[in-house]
């Protein structure tokens, strides 16, 4: 599933990885595009799976003419090997029969590959908060206990909320059941973490509660408290333009107008 | 979606589903799935003399395989290099989805795919696609369609139909620039496309990125095509849109480039009454 390109040598061994999770208002991609166009991160492979529906476009983080014709897929991979730093990017939504699937394929890639930490980012629906999530930050994290062991001061000091449980029927008191993780309009956001609990693996989600809609800002918000932790970028987070907005983010809501419309 | 008129349109919403709880199948649910997998699947049929070739392990030679993907770059290639004698029908694709229409006899399923090869030149191989290949069956129709052929040294060229309406611009496309040519090719392709290359930020979707994405993957030199019209149908100007790209392949293909449009016209049928209520 994970092809390297041509002529790159590519170990993942100690690297953090960073993905998306296809989830309401493309938070994650978003916050993944400005990674890459603002680190500029090199291409080292593609995920190349059936559990994607297939997209293909020329480079979304052309800098100049020379590089502006090359072919992109819907997965793809990409490295600063300074940061030790890997990035998955996920283009296209994956395809309903295949959620199982794709998340068995995420979570033996990541094994196999010898990443040192996973991070998703992801998004909930802001409408199905609860009154405890409605107060704070829109902010959430999760780790798996196999991260918590070397993460929890850093976790600590950055003051996040963890993602609360909510109650499995809410408003009915009278039940047992326990209160369950629950992450609406997150994809497989809930199911890759619960993967990497049973399968050990050091992995952290982060989240942002939102709405569809114009999400540039829910991305900027999402890869500043990111950069917080990780400090991917040399210069402190409250210099929020120092992402760099990638050319494929043009036209996100149509073409012009049209002036016969007047 | 459905639309007033009953028209299915695919809408796509970037608001995602939640990914289902992993339930408990039992045999009954796990039985039912594997049925509509099963149905779904791509069926490659091939002529007896391909279908041995296959069996015995090898592939067929190809050189140039050029795909036609809607109804305007089907009908051109019948037009410009299929109305000669020099190529033979080698097999066909077959596929059910949500959106086939109840099959009355093998011709309309036959019809929807359909492999040529010329006859002089059996390194040459044409396929047309006027069926909707739905998202789960794309990836699957490209591996077993690949599958059968030699990579080495292939060079595909994509012809595809696409929609002004999904061609963003800054500047609103007026209606006299359409129908226009944009093209996408792998990094394997050498030489010079005929036309501009697709813009950010559009994309392509269905089988021609199916195909661009194995071909990128794998290596091979694969230029696409994508026609933007502004006419919902068949109609022959889109179709002559299509004409520099095929001067870039090879000449024993034979190309009649001399067909008039009057000819392309013949091709093109009334849209179906059902979806105009406006004639």
């Amino acid at each position: 599933m994970f092809i390297p390109v041509e002529n790159s040598l590519c170990s993942f061994k100690g690297f953090t990885l960073v993905m998306p999770a296809v989830a309401v208002g493309n938070v994650g991609q978003l916050a993944v595009d400005l990674i890459v166009s603002t680190l500029n991160m090199k291409r080292v492979g593609y995920v190349h799976t059936d559990c994607l529906i297939p997209m293909a476009g020329n480079n979304p983080y052309t800098i100049c003419r020379d590089d502006a014709e090359e072919l992109h897929t819907p997965a793809e991979v990409y490295t600063a090997p300074e940061l030790k730093l890997a990035v998955l990017q996920i283009r296209a939504p994956i395809i309903q029969t295949k959620f199982k699937k794709f998340r068995q394929l995420i979570v033996s890639w990541i094994k196999s590959s010898g990443f040192s930490r996973t991070v998703i980012l992801s998004s909930s629906h802001a409408y199905q908060r609860d009154d405890q999530q409605l107060k704070g930050m829109p902010l959430r994290y999760l780790v798996t206990p196999s991260l918590l062991k070397v993460s929890e001061d850093a976790l600590k000091s950055l003051g996040w909320r963890e993602m609360e449980r909510v109650p499995a029927f809410p408003g009915m008191t009278d039940t047992n059941a326990e209160p369950r993780l629950c992450i609406p309009g997150g994809g497989f956001t809930k199911g890759l973490y619960s993967d990497s609990c049973s399968e050990d693996l050091p992995l952290a989600v982060l989240l942002l509660f939102c709405s569809e809609g114009d999400n540039i800002p829910d991305a900027f918000t999402l890869v500043n408290h990111l950069n917080d932790w990780l400090h991917l970028l040399d210069s402190p987070s409250q210099e929020a333009n120092k992402w760099k907005i990638p050319p494929s983010w043009s036209l996100l809501f149509g073409s012009g107008i049209p002036p016969a419309l007047f | 979606m459905a639309t007033f008129f009953g028209e299915v349109l695919s809408e796509f919403s970037r608001a995602v589903d939640d990914d289902e709880e992993d339930q408990e199948e039992n045999e009954e649910d796990e039985q039912i799935r594997r049925e509509l997998e099963e149905k779904r699947e791509v069926h490659l049929h091939w002529s007896s003399e391909v279908t041995e070739l296959l069996q015995s392990g090898n592939k067929l030679q190809c050189s140039d395989f050029i795909l036609a993907v809607g109804h305007n770059a089907a009908r051109f290639l019948s037009v410009y290099a299929l109305a000669s004698s020099n190529w033979e029908a080698v097999g066909h694709a077959s596929l059910w989805n949500e959106r086939s229409r109840a099959v009355t006899g093998p011709t309309s399923e036959e019809s929807a795919c359909v492999f040529h090869r010329h006859k002089e030149t059996p390194s040459v191989l044409i396929c047309q696609v006027i069926c909707y290949v739905a998202e789960d069956q794309l990836f699957q129709w490209t591996e077993k369609v690949f599958d059968c052929l030699q990579h080495r040294e292939l060079n595909v060229t994509v012809l595809s139909d696409g929609s002004v309406a999904d061609y963003k611009t800054a500047n609103y496309p007026c209606t006299s620039s359409a129908p226009f040519l944009r093209s996408l090719h792998t990094d394997a392709f050498r030489g010079q496309p005929v036309s501009p290359s697709l813009e950010q930020p559009n994309i392509i979707t269905g089988l021609p990125a199916a195909v661009l994405n194995h071909c990128q993957v794998h290596g091979i030199a694969t230029v696409v095509y994508q026609c933007y019209s502004d006419v919902i149908g068949p109609d022959s100007v889109s179709m002559e849109t299509y004409k520099p790209a095929l001067t870039k392949l090879r000449k024993s293909i034979q190309l009649d480039s001399s067909r008039s449009t009057d000819v392309l016209r013949k091709f093109v049928k009334t849209t179906d009454i059902q979806s105009n209520l406006y004639i």
